[in-house]
């Protein structure tokens, strides 16, 4: 398994910042915190964190310039920018900044969670893997195929796609938006629970005619794919 | 008499009053000029005149003697208007000739009379009168002096004449320029303080004012137009921010005050637990913010197009993509979600805004045509004269033409949507983005006639089609 996840929070409202530590100690992610720019560009350039989460607006120094200037000296640190500002666009500068992730203020936490595990998770390993494999559920990215039992299930390319997404971050939850994000590449909010019912189909057809189920629901946050058998 | 010094202060009345100096100089050089011309000509003229008669009188001299002379300048003199003749003695007294008294030493000596002289004829009858002349003077070998001069009177005259003819002229068109431009400047100014008068209103709150037109098209009526077009857009954000203040404040208050009641209830649930309430909040909060999402969007798509980045997006890709993305909700509810798409339409515009407005569209058409007889809601993208058309027409209970115009506004819900989820705020965001993209939004009937009962609605959105 993964080695507990160190974070640093860079975020002025202490408020904030104390309840987003209590809950990522719940969630058994270590955190660290600093409330100015300054203090977290130092902080981020002495320490080795996995994910940072860094507030747009900083006193002394501005969440985009702090995540420029790590860039600049060669920190390649994950980074997840909060911000109050929640336009497209404001998205495209947040990234062009050399932001990884971008999550518009008010958010849920399970949101932040699951995407500050995904971003911590692709620090470790790159992405090399051909096939995905959970339990006895089988996707090849090479000639987009996927088998459960050896048995091939024919797939949409959007479904596939859905399921490679799932099944790379699988054992992790990935929400509704995220999905829409890297599945589709939309950003924005599409009124009614589309995802749900694209899940509920890939479901369908990978679940059907087979015993054990892989893909959960979960409350609240979104879905993950996971063979309960294999983890302990 | 303030009210001149203001009239002065106008730029017209400054301008003219500059002209009028620099055309009141040009005009004194052009009199002094014309004049002083004239004055030289002429004389160039007597002196010319005078000097052929010399030439003749020495010619009748040489040829005829003193007597032929004599009888010549007598002949001469006797013409009607005839030059000056004198015949004087070595001391200069006169002894015969046309001119009763010169001015004294002018004889003395030979050739042209330095200047202008005074001198009185015979048929002068009061003493005083003095005529001037200019004249040469021929020193005989015998001693005699012979003068010929010409009057200077009738080219003084003229020039007199001429200098009063310029300055009468120049007179008056100085005036009539003063004239005039005292009439413009006025204008200028009244139509100034109407403009003014104006917008002090406006100022003091009146949004609706316009400043007056005259209708000439002018260069006032130009800046009266554009400021105007300037108002209007403003009086449409005032009055979009006074509706949305409105609207918050109204449409805002209901849910919260079903989050607040939900949790008002949860805490006099004693005891058990509370989860349940806890996750209905969330879901009346996550509305909320959905809500508060969709009005900062739409102002920030309306303050203008600065904000977001438009690019060159292939608008077909993005229709596929959205059908394909409500395909199985439609399905779900019991719908068809049919595609006709033109291949390869490109627009400068924003993918993700597009994209959120036509998901607007096919969820709002998927919501109000659940259960209607024909099942089907057809998105459409093709190419009509000269715009790029994206329509989704549904065949749900459709809306009143009356209120086309309406729904599109903030918080607008008919009622008989009030029941459905939802924000209100979906089609004026939709327009918002047509706004940006230079295009517009059409509400139709999907079957124009409707004898079937539902008649449906079909939504398009007209893009401006992109050079290329």
């Amino acid at each position: 398994m993964v080695a507990r996840m160190k974070i640093l929070i860079i975020e002025d409202d202490l408020e904030a910042a104390a309840y987003l530590a209590k809950a990522f100690r719940e969630a058994g992610i270590v955190s660290d915190h600093a409330s100015d720019g300054e203090s977290g560009l130092f902080m981020a350039s002495e320490n080795n964190y996995d994910v940072l989460v860094v507030d747009r607006m900083l006193p002394r120094r501005d969440g985009l310039s702090v995540i420029t200037e790590l860039r600049r000296k060669g920190i390649h640190t994950p980074v997840l920018i909060l911000s109050a500002l929640g336009q497209v666009d404001d998205r495209v500068t947040g990234l062009r900044a050399g932001g990884d992730d971008y999550l518009p203020k008010p958010y849920a936490f399970n949101e932040l969670l699951a995407r500050v595990e995904v971003l911590g998770r692709r620090k470790g390993t790159p992405d090399q893997d051909m096939v995905y494999r959970v339990g006895d559920l089988e996707l090849d990215r090479l000639s987009h195929s996927v088998r459960r039992q050896g048995k091939e299930i024919p797939l949409q390319p959007r479904e596939f796609r859905l399921l490679e997404y799932l099944m790379k971050n699988a054992g992790q939850v990935v929400t509704r938006t995220m999905l829409l994000e890297n599945v589709w590449d939309y950003h924005f909010d599409p009124q009614t629970n589309v995802i749900d019912v694209h899940v509920s189909r890939l479901r369908s057809k990978i679940e059907k005619d087979f015993d054990v189920p892989l893909l959960r629901t979960v409350r609240g946050a979104g879905y993950m794919i996971k063979d309960d058998r294999a983890s302990a | 008499m303030s009210k001149l010094r203001v009239l002065f202060r106008t730029t017209a009345v400054r301008l003219s009053a500059l002209y009028l100096i620099l055309f009141s100089l040009c005009a004194a050089f052009l009199v002094f000029y014309v004049t002083g011309m004239s004055e030289r000509l002429l004389q160039q003229q007597t002196r010319d005149a005078v000097t052929a008669e010399v030439a003749q009188i020495e010619q009748v001299y040489s040829r005829a003697g003193m007597n032929g002379l004599l009888r010549s300048l007598e002949r001469r003199a006797r013409q009607p208007g005839a030059n000056l003749y004198v015949i004087a003695g070595p001391s200069g007294e006169i002894l015969a000739g046309n001119v009763a008294s010169l001015e004294p030493g002018l004889l003395d000596s030979e050739g042209w009379t330095e200047r202008p002289f005074a001198y009185q004829r015979y048929t002068d009858e009061n003493k005083k009168d003095s005529h001037v002349a200019l004249a040469h003077v021929l020193v005989l070998d015998n001693g005699l002096r012979i003068l010929v001069g010409r009057d200077l009177q009738e080219p003084q005259k003229f020039r007199a004449l001429v200098r009063q003819a310029l300055m009468v002229a120049l007179g008056v068109m100085g005036l009539g320029a003063l004239v005039i431009w005292f009439g413009i400047g006025r204008n200028a100014l009244k139509r100034i303080d109407r403009m003014s008068e104006a917008s002090t209103k406006i100022m003091a709150g009146d949004l609706s004012q316009r400043l007056p037109m005259s209708g000439s098209g002018d260069e006032f009526d130009r800046l009266s137009e554009s400021l105007n077009a300037m108002l209007s857009r403003i009086e449409k954000l005032n009055e979009g921010l006074r509706q949305v203040s409105d609207n918050i404040a109204h449409d805002l208050k209901t849910p919260l005050t079903r989050l607040r009641n939900k949790a008002e209830a949860a805490l006099a649930r004693k005891g058990t637990s509370q989860r349940g309430a806890l996750e209905e909040i969330i879901g009346e909060s996550d509305q909320l913010i959905r809500t508060f999402n969709a009005l900062l969007m739409i102002s920030r798509v309306e303050a203008g197009s600065s904000v977001a980045e438009m690019s060159e997006i292939d608008l077909s890709q993005i229709v596929a993509d959205c059908v394909e993305l409500y395909e199985p909700v439609a399905e779900d509810a019991g719908l068809k979600l049919e595609a006709d798409i033109a291949q390869n339409l490109a627009i400068s515009g924003n993918r993700e805004l597009v994209g959120q407005a036509l998901g607007n569209l096919i969820d709002n058409a998927i919501k109000y045509a659940e259960g209607a007889d024909n099942p089907l809601i057809r998105v459409s993208l093709e190419k009509l004269d000269g715009h790029v058309v994206l329509a989704v027409a549904d065949h749900g209970s459709g809306i009143p033409e009356a209120m086309h115009d309406e729904v599109v506004k903030r918080f607008v819900r008919l009622d008989e949507s009030r029941s459905k989820p939802g924000t209100g705020l979906g089609l004026s965001l939709v327009e918002a983005v047509m706004e940006m993209h230079h295009g517009s939004l059409r509400l139709a009937d999907t079957v124009p006639s409707a004898e079937d009962g539902g008649k449906g609605l079909t939504v398009q959105m007209v893009f401006p089609m992109t050079a290329t």
